[in-house]
């Protein structure tokens, strides 16, 4: 047997269940399903410009790079140290930085919601310094601070991997040719481990977009992203056709993103997600 | 004979999944001979140990209990046509709509003798009006609740919620109808207005109002009310309760212009496999004992007569049991029909901005 | 490690696990409210256990989580098998197709799933959250253990199957050795991936509830303190299956 049809259930998989519902998100896109029969239009396409659409858009794609820089500037040096620590400590404080995300997401932002609280152990910390109280929740630096926290293992990861797969001989090599830590860093671990950068970005920026429950929680659901846009047509407006509409454009996005990052890593696609 | 070993191992995997896709299953595996009972209720929403009682006093029912978090979706999960739900408890413009939908049967009043516990009042409403479809669950008003502490002058207008001294104070309901109802009744309108202009009115309002106001929430506003968070918060009579029991410094006021007041009432689906189980569980919440102690346990005014009449210290509580002319003063959501788009548009662009 | 580091590390661990103590502590709290602390109590722990929602909840999520991982673990072990020899033009349309649910935002998944069922007339149920769950974490899985593949040699299970082996058998014995990193790193990241699910669970059930979903729904009237208290025996529950396993390797190496 040729071991490429061990690949065939996956593949009737693939087309059934992720194959075909982007086909029907298309299809419920580029249809309206208004007084019987399902008509082509482009109306639901036309609709995503709308000004209001556009500007809820920008406002995710903001905040979500704001996240992003910040989870990057954290999680490479967290990384990086937990690389260099010796091998048999690591897959011990590898999986700390995993654990927080078995325990459920929603509850851990509820929990974040006592700390920040006006009575909160933050503010009664702030008192005690001599400091006023603050409102900490329900501003869009907490919606930042949201996507921060949930998104961070995300970056920290695929970067870990990365670096870890850096041979150690690269930088003997580079060292034994007289160069400062500073600059091996630079010129050799940096750019080495830029796919696991790629990744951690990718898996930080689009979630960030899209999420729907950080902003009502910690927002006060005052500043509407994509992600609540989307649920908002699929639950409480019932506008299948536009929330796919909607959907499709950010997989439009998505993939533009994916184009433009395979750049990057050709090689490690994915290999540095793990 | 290759070719074949793979063509198994593919069936093998994936026909299995599809097949079971069609049939309902559950983690417990399906004993035949027991009745399902298929409710939707809201979250949090029953005594659970009411709901336990139930479940042990009726081996011959077997009971799944699923919640959801607003009309909207439990509107979805019970319309489309692979729907399992037997039984779930809408408020009253969503009866109405659903009645309109179709997708409601008649109760078989016969099998619910526990229904003569419930008030007359609070039968033959808007919703339903000839009372063929529900059997009323809890009710309750809207009001604001607000912190004395914060607050010097008396708060019995929505206008206040408007006033730029309590800048960022103030925490308005994060939904369409119960934040456009605010609006439309500080201007003197109708909360079930279809009117073009005055929902246009509302939504300006609302626009102006978002500056001032620190967040939209749902359930979180007892919490930020509690802490002392806020000066105001637009919030369920019932939950008011809670909050005042956890902060003597908080009080409830239901404004002059009027308010809410809201039904929430069980209601038997169209598609519904077990009629008969959907009926004992009716019943069953009828009960005077334990619709009391449901009523005590969410903190919401029960409809049931014989159970208030257990209730001596609840009833003396204004909130929890409204005087008439209070009540008379609220006014209850009714399906706006295809006028709500003017509703959900005025709200995408109040919370889009 | 020096101080500047340690004390870094630590500060991101405490910012990660702050929220959970946070929940961990308030399980004890008398009151049902997290506003305030009223006194020590264990009555969370005993209504939690005759909650039947919460263990019904429970239960949905950990099996749907267990399951899941198991079958994704082995589809996508075959399949990693399969693609890697695959020719250029299939294997690289092949692995664009599988890139999309891990790429694709959460609620794009869930809801293109949703509307698939629904357009089938499919009835939501637990086969298909079971079903959706699988669908996202095999291309976790198949990422996972394709890098593991490209680093083995072809020839070895060529030789095998020279040698006499049947292709199931050389790969059980040949390849799967070689790769098994990969496939425990897949079924880890599927099982996390799957047990912190909620916006697929949303959209692709019915009738079941994952803690998730249960929680999502509380929000109306608050989250009951039950929560805290499951979420806290979890929290134990995980941290000593890590010790145990940590102690285990320590002793091997």
């Amino acid at each position: 047997m040729r071991r490429r049809f061990f690949a065939y259930p996956y593949i009737l998989w693939m087309l059934a269940l992720i194959l075909l519902p982007m086909a029907v998100i298309i299809f419920y896109a580029f249809t309206t399903g208004e007084a019987g029969g399902n008509r082509f239009t482009l109306s639901y396409i036309i609709k995503i410009f709308d000004m209001l659409n556009i500007r809820i858009l920008l406002r995710s794609v903001w905040l979500s790079l704001l996240a992003t820089a910040v989870c990057l500037v954290v999680a490479y040096p967290v990384a990086y140290i937990l690389s260099r620590i010796p091998s048999r400590k690591t897959p011990f404080l590898y999986v700390l930085f995993v654990v927080p995300m078995w325990m459920n997401f929603l509850l851990r932002t509820y929990a974040w919601m006592i700390l920040l609280d006006m009575n909160g152990l933050v503010n009664r910390f702030l008192v005690m310094l001599g400091f006023g109280r603050v409102q900490l929740m329900y501003n869009m630096s907490a919606v930042v601070f949201g996507m921060i926290y949930n998104f961070l293992p995300f970056m920290i990861l695929p970067i870990y991997t990365m670096l870890l797969k850096i041979p150690a001989e690269l930088v003997e090599a580079a060292q034994d040719l007289g160069a400062d830590d500073g600059r091996v860093f630079w010129r050799v671990v940096f750019p080495l481990s830029l796919p696991g950068v790629v990744s951690g970005v990718t898996m930080v920026f689009i979630p960030g977009i899209t999420t729907f429950a950080i902003s009502r929680l910690l927002g006060g659901s005052q500043f509407m992203l994509f992600g609540d846009l989307i649920e908002n047509q699929f639950i409480l407006l019932q506008d299948w056709h536009f929330g796919s509409a909607l959907s499709l454009m950010m997989m439009v996005l998505v993939f533009v993103c994916m184009a433009v990052s395979s750049g990057f890593d050709k090689e490690t696609k994915g290999g540095a997600l793990i | 004979m290759k070719k074949s070993i793979c063509v198994v191992l593919t069936l093998l995997f994936v026909l299995p999944a599809f097949a079971a896709c069609g049939t309902s299953s559950n983690p417990s595996g399906d004993s035949p001979d027991k009745m399902k009972l298929y409710v939707l209720n809201w979250g949090d929403y029953i005594d659970e140990d009411v709901l336990a009682e139930f479940i042990s006093g009726h081996p011959e029912i077997e009971m799944h209990y699923d919640t959801t978090t607003s009309n909207e979706e439990m509107l979805i999960q019970v319309q489309n046509e692979s729907s399992i739900y037997d039984l779930c408890v809408p408020s009253d413009y969503m009866i109405s709509k659903m009645v309109k939908m179709d997708l409601l049967q008649p109760l078989d009043f016969s099998q619910i003798p526990n229904f003569e516990n419930i008030d007359p009042a609070f039968l033959g409403k808007e919703f339903d009006p000839e009372n063929r479809y529900s059997v009323p669950y809890l009710w309750g008003t809207v009001g604001i609740v607000y912190n004395k502490t914060m607050v010097s002058e008396p708060v019995d207008s929505w206008e206040i919620l408007w006033d730029p001294d309590y800048s960022k104070q103030i925490i308005m309901y994060d939904s369409i109808r119960d934040s456009m109802a605010v609006a439309l009744k500080k201007l003197g309108y109708s909360m079930n207005s279809t009117d073009p202009d005055q929902i246009a009115q509302a939504e300006a309002e609302l626009i102006r109002q978002k500056p001032l106001v620190l967040a939209y929430l749902v359930d979180d506003i007892r919490e930020r009310m509690i802490s002392g968070s806020a000066a105001f918060g637009v919030m369920y009579a019932g939950d008011a309760i809670t909050c005042i029991e956890e902060n003597p410094d908080l009080e409830y006021v239901i404004p002059k212009e009027g308010s809410n007041v809201w039904f929430d009432n069980a209601v038997l689906l169209k598609r519904s496999q077990n009629a008969e189980a959907a009926h004992i569980f009716i019943n069953y919440l009828c009960d005077a004992e334990v619709a009391r102690r449901n009523s005590e346990y969410i903190g919401y005014s029960t409809p049931n007569k014989a159970a208030m009449e257990m209730m001596d210290d609840w009833n003396e509580d204004p909130i929890f049991n409204p005087p008439k002319e209070v009540v008379d003063r609220c006014e209850a959501y009714v399906d706006l029909g295809d006028a709500i788009s003017l509703y959900n548009d005025a709200w995408l662009r109040i919370k889009g901005q | 490690m020096n101080l500047v580091k340690k004390a870094f590390l630590t500060f991101i661990l405490v910012f990660l696990y702050a929220p959970i103590f946070v929940l961990i502590v308030y399980s004890f709290n008398e009151s049902r409210s997290m506003a305030h602390w009223t006194g020590f109590s264990l009555q969370w722990y005993r209504a939690l256990l005759q909650d039947t929602t919460i263990m019904s909840a429970l239960l949905v999520t950990v099996s749907v989580a267990v399951v899941a991982s198991l079958v994704s673990t082995v589809i996508g072990t075959f399949a990693a098998i399969g693609i890697n020899v695959m020719t250029k033009k299939v294997r690289i349309a092949v692995e664009f197709i599988t890139n999309i649910p891990v790429v694709n935002p959460d609620i794009v998944t869930g809801i293109s799933l949703m509307l698939l069922f629904i357009f089938f007339r499919i009835t939501l149920s637990y086969t298909t959250l079971l079903v959706s769950h699988i669908t996202f974490c095999i291309p976790y899985v198949i990422l996972s253990v394709m890098p593991k593949l490209s680093q083995m040699r072809d020839q070895t299970y060529e030789a095998a199957l020279d040698l006499g082996a049947t292709p199931l058998y050389a790969v059980y014995k040949v390849v799967l050795p070689e790769i098994k990193p990969g496939i425990m790193t897949g079924a880890i990241l599927a099982f996390t991936l799957s047990l912190d699910d909620f916006v697929v669970s949303l959209f692709t059930r019915q009738g079941v509830q994952t803690l998730s979903t249960l929680i999502y729904s509380m929000a109306r009237r608050g989250i009951n303190p039950k929560i805290n208290a499951l979420s806290a025996m979890m929290f134990v529950a995980v941290l000593g299956l890590l010790l145990i396993v940590n102690l285990r390797t320590d002793r091997n190496s």
